[in-house]
């Protein structure tokens, strides 16, 4: 399972190529990115040619009537005929700038349009809910035992549209895919609604846009964008509680699990840990990455983690676990094996 | 005198100086200090002390570079880190760039440039100042004492409410909000009155030098959006101390209310600063264009309709919260609205510099480096305000690119350009211009490769108000190269101080009016001395030097005897009445540290505010109560209208 | 021997020292400050309609203010206007015995606006802790009475100076200024119960 999953991630980034993965210039992921930065270029080369017109006459004007006595020369009559040929082209000037500002206008407003058009098609729908300094993407559905919970790693299916509904349990977070699309504040308080497509496959870097406190700088996630039946496949992977343990080390690890600091705040769900302050840890071997897309997720570093996220993220919520070697080496076997 | 030739003013007599010495003459020695209520003595210290708080301010931006040079660095933890970057923020705009632009330049320059002997409300003034500066001492005390502010310099809830942010941190920036609105609306008030009263016959609104019209429309926009920050800042250091819920969204609190009031404040606020660097380069144009400027009527419109649209942008900084998009549109309209004003201003300018005769002094360097970085800022502007352009860019390094080019590039510049023309006013002395030339090109090679290169690292992903980032996000280098612009920077501003201290000593003498330029400030000595003119001046042209008559009349029937000053029409400037003008005391000073008092222990206990209002009250009463002495003489001299 | 200025003179000396009304700068600047705390108020009293704009329930979980404190202090501020309007008149004349009444009579009514206020604070059915609404209105009515005791203080003052020898035109131009603020702590009061007590009932 896990080989299948590590395959599939590496099809995903040579796909997406070697360009960045978290700018939003040179991105093909999605339609509303491209019609952003299009505007962005349009907008940029019309300020390039602004930019050089007026440093020109700035430049043209001190030097052709310039004089270079050390004392201060005469003061100028006022003089209204040799003004005119000024008032004609500070005329013209205005009015080109004025056209120039309408259809920067009409653009915006038609490239906005075109990114909030997608509703319709029987899309998907998400919940991003901001937290201190993580991410909860929760699948919503009609039945509760198939809504799925998880965190700091969003599935979404490609060529789809995708309703994001957006909120935050503590202060305003900003969730923002820049190769997708614009970002969407999370506030306390307030239910948001925006919408998105993907339209290739890939991994795509997210980032809070928001200050959010101390760790706002290591709050990133994940995006996965895959075909839509790789995504039902792992939506369903998603929905099953966590594996049971099938060997000791496994079985000594979740009792490590159950026994310590970690049920005050992580669901597992399967077992008794239940606690919704932190991250759902039931498919947590499943995912990339660890603490907000801050590590990779491998043994060594789960371990580190564990024992000590205030190294890592100084000022994060979880708190330092000092455990025997033993016991951390079989908690970390057995949240390895939370596919 | 040939055409063209700018009159020099000649000086009085020793007894005509030593009578107007004798009545409006500043109180000497450390007590006297407390005392001081001439405008050019207020107006120094407002300049200074911001100055210092700009160097300050700038210490924590290259601390912040040198963290950001390499990724994962260690050299400031996010506590530290974010306590520098919400104290550089506040510090810059509420310390220096409000304080010095509008009030230092302001209460130095207005009365001077009216043809007045002091500023209107003196003592008011004199409590601006002290208000302001204990604001600065009670904010840095946070920093100092590693308590310091580290919410951001706006501060947004609920992140700064109690919940997220306990302890005296965000109080510590919430009540140096007070502090300093409280300071620039007492400025603001006394710079009207001071414009629309006490400007000399003669000058009618429309012969106002723009450097009038600037101030004027600043005190109006001061005192419009002011209040709408001392609302939020209040409103969170109530639920902050008292339990208040304005800001808790489970009580029915609103974290966008929060946004809408600082706003509301915060994009005008943006305008104050900005609006004082164009009234400089006119100033300057005009002066070294040896003219007078090209389109004074759109010159003066166009600060005015800044001064009106400002107030109507502010949801451009929130277009990533979900609003309606057809309120949203609205906003992208009026920001777009006013590029055209302010695009008015830089044509008028080129117009004048076109059909001048420009003598390219060093002021003009700085104005040529506005020219530059401003535009950059105002086009990276263009940007933002389309929404789904500002939907990728906002809260990245791109906004920290835009907003230091407007800011530094419209205000610092010109800052640069004034201090280096009106200097010579203030001290007696030329600065040196060999040492300016260093002092500019590192501040503007420094400021371009630190500021342009953070364009490149917003468009590449990189969010604002971090205190590091992954190495696998390739933005070392970019970063690298940022830092180093700081250093430059920095050695820039070291120049500069330099060459104010050599120059107090070593430069040139200035005299009166070094540059030849027309406004009324020139007409007096350098220094000038503390009745500011000799003889009160009547104004025949809206350069008052350039445009006088071979005979230009003098104002006389004004008491020399006791502090008396002319009052004129608002329109027209013609004679009204003559008003008292108070003399030195020390209560503006004792009101600034009660008032002080009050704002700190209201932070630590609510109700300490029962006991501390008293001492306030006391003070200010003693500030009001006549002098029998002073009394007995206006009894003695005063004349009723009709 | 001093030499006269030799340039032309335009002579003030016969203008006026004492001036009331809009041709005083004191008018001016205390028409400046007016402005200042009527824009913070005005932001208040649109913030108000903010939050009630994003409740369904309102007054949301508590009862609106007890509304017979709220009109008490509403007449008395109405009627307040009078001794005010009384001092402008005496004051132009240079009638300061006239002031000195009309001073009294006027921080008399001060106080009792104040101890109405008091009740009032009594009676606003709710602590400020409770919600925003909450908050909203009982800041309302803080500031609103800080401008009061501020005014009531400055006339208690003026009416102290009125009876010393220290009194001369300038002076009688505060007098007429002070009841001038007095008009506009008038009509924020006015303006506040309304919202306080008037659009809790009414929206």
């Amino acid at each position: 399972m896990r080989i299948a999953r590590a395959a599939a991630y590496a099809t995903l980034l040579i796909a997406a190529g070697c360009q960045s993965n978290h700018s939003m210039l040179r991105s093909s992921a999605s339609r509303q990115a491209a019609n952003i930065e299009w505007l962005y270029w349009f907008i940029f080369w019309i300020s390039l040619v602004v930019f050089v017109l007026v440093i020109s006459f700035f430049a043209r004007g001190s030097a052709r009537s310039q004089v270079d006595d050390e004392e201060m020369a005469p003061v100028l009559p006022q003089d209204e005929e040799r003004d005119r040929g000024a008032k004609a082209g500070v005329a013209v000037a205005i009015g080109i700038t004025v056209v120039t500002l309408f259809v920067v206008l009409a653009l915006s407003v038609v490239t906005g349009k075109t990114t909030a058009g997608l509703t319709s098609q029987n899309p998907i729908t998400i919940q991003v809910i901001g937290h201190q300094w993580w991410w909860e993407f929760r699948y919503p559905n009609p039945q509760a035992d198939l809504t799925v919970s998880t965190a700091n790693e969003v599935h979404l299916p490609v060529g789809k549209p995708i309703v994001v509904l957006t909120t935050s349990r503590d202060v305003i977070h900003s969730f923002w895919l820049p190769n997708v699309d614009g970002k969407r504040d999370l506030l306390p308080g307030y239910q948001s609604a925006f919408t998105f497509q993907v339209d290739k496959p890939g991994i795509y870097h997210g980032q809070c846009a928001e200050f959010c406190g101390e760790q706002h700088a290591h709050m990133g996630f994940e995006m996965v964008a895959e075909p839509m039946d790789e995504f039902q496949q792992w939506l369903q992977q998603q929905r099953k509680s966590a594996t049971d343990p099938q060997d000791i080390t496994t079985v000594r690890g979740r009792e490590v699990f159950l026994t310590h600091a970690c049920v005050l705040c992580h669901t597992v769900r399967g077992t008794d840990a239940g606690s919704k302050v932190g991250p759902d840890l039931t498919h947590l071997a499943s995912r990339r990455m660890l603490a907000a897309a801050t590590l990779s997720n491998a043994p060594g570093s789960l371990a580190g983690w564990i024992t000590d996220p205030q190294r890592l993220k100084p000022g994060a919520r979880m708190p330092a676990n000092p455990l025997q070697p033993d016991d951390l080496q079989a908690l970390v076997t057995y949240l390895r094996s939370l596919q | 005198m040939a055409i063209g030739e700018v009159p020099v003013v000649p000086p009085p007599s020793a007894m005509r100086h030593a009578r107007l010495l004798s009545t409006w003459g500043e109180p000497p020695g450390f007590f006297g200090w407390f005392k001081k209520v001439h405008h050019t003595s207020i107006g120094t210290r407002f300049i200074v002390t911001a100055f210092i708080f700009f160097v300050l301010g700038g210490i924590l931006a290259v601390l912040m570079r040198l963290q950001l040079a390499r990724p994962e660095n260690r050299f400031l933890g996010p506590d530290k880190y974010n306590q520098f970057f919400t104290v550089h923020g506040s510090t810059m705009i509420f310390l220096f760039a409000v304080p010095l632009m509008f009030q230092g330049f302001g209460t130095y320059l207005v009365p001077l440039i009216v043809g007045a002997r002091n500023i209107a409300f003196p003592r008011l003034a004199a409590f601006s100042y002290y208000i302001y500066l204990f604001g600065c001492l009670f904010f840095w005390v946070g920093l100092l004492l590693n308590i310091g502010a580290d919410r951001g310099w706006f501060a947004y809830v609920t992140l700064s409410g109690p919940d997220y942010s306990p302890g005296k941190r965000v109080d510590f920036w919430a009540q140096m909000i007070t502090f300093t609105e409280t300071s620039a609306l007492a400025t603001a008030v006394c710079l009207a009155a001071t414009i629309l009263r006490h400007r000399a016959p003669g000058m009618s609104l429309n012969r106002m030098p723009m450097i009038l019209w600037e101030k004027l429309v600043l005190s109006f926009m001061v005192i419009f959006a002011m209040p709408a920050v001392m609302l939020s800042s209040s409103m969170l250091l109530l639920d902050r101390t008292v339990g208040t819920q304005f800001f808790n969204p489970a009580e029915g609190g609103d974290v966008l209310l929060y946004q809408h009031l600082f706003w509301f404040f915060g994009h005008p606020d943006v305008y104050i600063i900005f609006l004082p660097g164009t009234a400089i380069v006119t100033t300057l144009v005009t002066c070294f264009a040896r003219r007078h400027i090209f389109g004074y009527a759109a010159l003066v419109i166009s600060t005015i309709s800044v001064g009106f649209i400002g107030f109507g942008v502010w949801v451009h900084h929130m277009f990533a919260t979900g609003l309606p998009q057809l309120g949203e549109s609205f906003f992208t309209a009026a920001t777009l609205m006013i590029v055209v004003p302010t695009a008015v201003q830089f044509f008028c300018w080129i117009a004048t510099l076109w059909n001048g005769r420009v003598q390219f002094k060093f002021p003009m360097w700085w104005v040529a480096g506005f020219f530059f970085v401003f535009m950059i800022g105002g086009l990276s502007g263009l940007m933002l305000a389309s929404v789904p352009v500002d939907t990728q860019v906002h809260d990245t390094f791109f906004v920290v690119a835009h907003f230091h080019y407007v800011l530094i590039g419209g205000a610092v510049f010109p800052m640069f350009g004034a201090l280096y023309f009106w200097i010579p006013k203030m001290t007696g002395r030329m600065m040196n211009d060999h040492l300016g030339k260093w002092n500019f090109w590192l501040f503007f090679i420094g400021f371009n490769l630190t500021f342009f290169t953070m364009h490149f690292l917003g468009l590449r992903g990189m969010t604002r108000r971090v205190y590091t980032y992954l190495p696998e996000m390739n933005w070392g280098a970019l970063n690298l190269l940022a830092s180093a612009g700081g250093l430059l920077m920095a050695a820039g501003v070291l120049v500069f101080i330099v060459n104010f201290f050599w120059s107090r000593n070593n430069g040139r003498t200035a005299g009166a009016d070094p540059w030849r330029a027309g406004s009324l400030e020139w007409a007096v000595p350098s220094p000038p001395p503390h009745y500011n003119f000799a003889e009160l001046p009547t104004v025949n042209g809206r350069e008052a030097l350039w445009d006088a008559a071979p005979r230009q009349p003098v104002v006389i029937g004004v008491r020399e005897d006791m502090r008396e000053t002319l009052v004129t029409d608002t329109l027209d400037a013609d004679p009204d009445h003559k008003m008292d003008s108070p003399e030195p005391s020390v209560w503006p000073f004792w009101t600034a540290v009660a008032v002080s008092v009050l704002f700190i222990g209201s932070v630590f206990s609510a109700k300490s505010v029962e006991y501390t209002s008293i001492p306030v009250a006391i003070t200010i009463i003693a500030w009001y109560w006549p002098r029998w002495g002073e009394s007995q003489r206006r009894k003695a001299t005063e004349i009723w209208s009709e | 021997m001093e030499r006269v200025s030799e340039r032309p003179v335009l002579d003030v000396s016969d203008l006026p020292t004492v001036v009331f009304g809009p041709r005083n700068v004191v008018w001016l600047g205390t028409i400046l400050f007016m402005l200042i705390e009527g824009t913070m108020i005005a932001m208040l009293w649109a913030s108000y309609f903010y939050y009630r704009t994003r409740s369904s329930d309102w007054p949301p979980g508590v009862f609106p203010p007890v509304l017979k404190w709220g009109i008490a202090n509403s007449i008395v501020f109405l009627v307040s206007l009078a001794p005010a309007a009384w001092i402008r008149r005496r004051a132009r004349t240079g009638d300061v015995v006239g002031c000195r009444v009309g001073l009294m009579a006027l921080a008399a009514f001060g106080l009792v606006n104040t101890a109405l206020r008091g009740f009032e604070f009594a009676n606003l059915n709710c602590r400020w802790s409770a919600n925003a609404y909450a908050s909203t209105i009982w800041v309302l009515m803080g500031i609103h009475s800080a401008h009061l005791l501020t005014d009531v203080i400055e006339t208690i003052v003026l009416a102290a100076l009125a009876f010393t020898d220290r009194v001369e035109g300038t002076r009688l131009a505060d007098f007429d200024e002070n009841s001038m603020y007095w008009y506009f702590v008038v009509g924020v009061a006015l303006v506040t119960n309304f919202i306080v007590y008037g659009a809790s009932r009414l929206f």
